[in-house]
């Protein structure tokens, strides 16, 4: 039987171990820490955890629509294209620290860019 | 406009307006403090529907499925409903013992808990006067080496209790206090790890707590203090400290001034949360207590985390005061 992307990466405890890394690269990147800013850290870090899980192929129940809604007030504040690059590499570069292979984090990558229309709110 | 229905009387409330904020708009006298989540005290319970999950963030387990929330934080999308009745927050009675001024702007008091008071050094209560008015202070004092419950008070010239507690607040009153609240404590499990605690003014209450009973569990790593004040009104127990320091290897003491004056050059002339910031680059590994005022909590939880420190490694317990 084949394992799912999420059970490959290791499940919640993975994801878990990611998100303190992740959050970290996204608060020191200039490109995207605005987006960030004045929210409470362990709230924010609770939606790391959301979206972590959700790009690891794991039990998330986000439709476009909310991935519309959920960013809708940051396409206000200019979100485009290059930041959605800038959190895939950040993604990248966690996964790399964490050891994990390069075929898998290619596969996390495909399915945070899946979601890129819906973040930026094309088609919408 | 949705409907707030608290003890089954119906009020208009705004929409995006927190529970709250809405009775208080009203009139409705309810218990409150902090207004941002931390302390507990404006607890209510939902009586018909979950309430939304950020108005729950920090409350236990058996109080959540209990449909218990914050009123500060809660603003549901619709209408909604409750109540304060329900075996709430047990109060005890705790009568005092002692009120003695460690600075003209620090006192410590002194409580005898009516009955057993379990908590844990670094947590902290609600202390209610005798007309409700409830204000959250953190305990000082280590529960198996002290049979009194430690607070230490900072006056505020015009802050409604601190200010009564400072001037009138006599032994053999009685006050009510909260089960203890948070989690800013010390963890044995991990007795190397080298610990970083910051505090300014009565923010060293709980570090104080914290500290010894890291050394009293024979904590092995390094225990940096850093404590700060604008003035040497605000730096209280310094020969204690520096006692302990003495008798402790792996315990260091770094009393910080704003602006020393003359005759106070044994101060480090900084801000305790910037020399802990210089002086410790990489935090990788360490466990981080943060006490005090709440914006140099708020930014040294996020320094120290950008430094390293892992989230779940960092207790910070910011001071909110209550809005006027
Ligand atoms: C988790 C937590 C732990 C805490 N632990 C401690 C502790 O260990 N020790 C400690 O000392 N404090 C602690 N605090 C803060 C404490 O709870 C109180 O907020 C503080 O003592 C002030 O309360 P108060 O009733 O004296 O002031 P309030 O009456 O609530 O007033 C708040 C502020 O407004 C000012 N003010 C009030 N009325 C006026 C007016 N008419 N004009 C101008 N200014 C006004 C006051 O001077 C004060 O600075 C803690 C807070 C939290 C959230
Ligand atoms: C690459 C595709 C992306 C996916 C799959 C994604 C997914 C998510 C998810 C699941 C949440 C949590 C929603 C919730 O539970 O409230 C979230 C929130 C958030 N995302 Fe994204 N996201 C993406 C891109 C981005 C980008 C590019 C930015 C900005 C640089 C960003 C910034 C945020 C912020 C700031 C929040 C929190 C909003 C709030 O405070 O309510 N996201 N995202
Ligand atoms: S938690 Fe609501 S007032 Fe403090």
């Amino acid at each position: 039987m084949t394992q799912s992307l999420y059970e490959q990466l290791g499940g919640e405890p993975a994801v878990n171990a990611a998100v303190d890394i992740f959050y970290r690269k996204m608060l020191a990147d200039n490109r995207v820490n605005r987006f960030f800013e004045g929210v409470d850290m362990d709230r924010q870090a609770g939606k790391q955890k959301a979206f972590l899980t959700m790009v690891f192929g794991g039990p998330a129940n986000y439709t476009g629509k909310d991935m519309y809604e959920g960013h809708k007030h940051l396409i206000k504040m200019g979100l485009n294209d290059s930041h959605v690059d800038a959190v895939i590499e950040n993604l990248g570069n966690t996964l790399k620290e964490l050891g994990v292979k390069d075929e898998l984090i290619a596969q996390v990558a495909a399915l945070a860019n899946s979601v890129r229309d819906d973040v930026l709110g094309r088609g919408h | 406009m949705p409907t707030l229905i608290f003890e089954k009387q119906s009020y208009q409330r705004n929409p995006d307006e927190t529970v709250l904020d809405c009775l208080l708009r009203h009139g409705v006298s309810v218990p409150h403090a902090c207004r941002n989540g931390v302390c507990q005290s404006c607890l209510m319970r939902s009586t018909d529907s979950d309430p939304p999950a950020p108005a729950q963030h920090g409350l236990k387990d058996s109080l959540r499925q209990q449909r218990y929330f914050l009123a500060c934080t809660c603003a549901p999308e619709g209408d909604f409903a409750a109540t304060l009745s329900g075996p709430v927050l047990i109060q005890l009675p705790a009568r005092v013992i002692s009120v003695e001024k460690l600075t003209r702007r620090i006192a410590r008091v002194r409580l005898n808990p009516e009955g057993a008071f379990d908590y844990r050094a670094g947590q902290f209560i609600n202390l209610a006067r005798g007309d409700c008015l409830t204000r959250p202070y953190s305990i000082a004092s280590l529960p198996y080496t002290e049979d009194f419950l430690e607070l230490h008070v900072a006056r505020h010239e015009q802050g409604r209790m601190s200010r009564w507690i400072h001037d009138e607040l006599q032994p053999g009153n009685e006050l009510a206090v909260s089960t203890p609240l948070g989690e800013c404590c010390y963890r044995p499990e991990h007795p190397e790890q080298p610990l970083l605690l910051v505090g300014t003014g009565c923010g060293l209450a709980p570090l104080y707590g914290v500290i010894r009973d890291a050394l009293h569990h024979g904590h092995t790593g390094p225990i940096w203090l850093y404590h700060g004040s604008r003035d040497r009104e605000g730096l209280y127990l310094v020969e204690e400290l520096r006692g302990l320091a003495r008798e402790h290897d792996t315990f260091n003491y770094v009393p910080c001034l704003d602006s020393p004056a003359a005759g106070e050059a044994d101060f480090t002339a900084r801000r305790a949360h910037e020399a802990a910031l210089a002086r410790h680059t990489d935090m990788k590994g360490w466990r981080v207590f943060l006490c005090g005022h709440p914006e140099m909590v708020n930014q040294t939880k996020m320094k120290t985390y950008l430094a390293g420190a892992a989230l779940a490694d960092i207790h910070a317990d910011p001071f909110y005061l209550t809005a006027l």
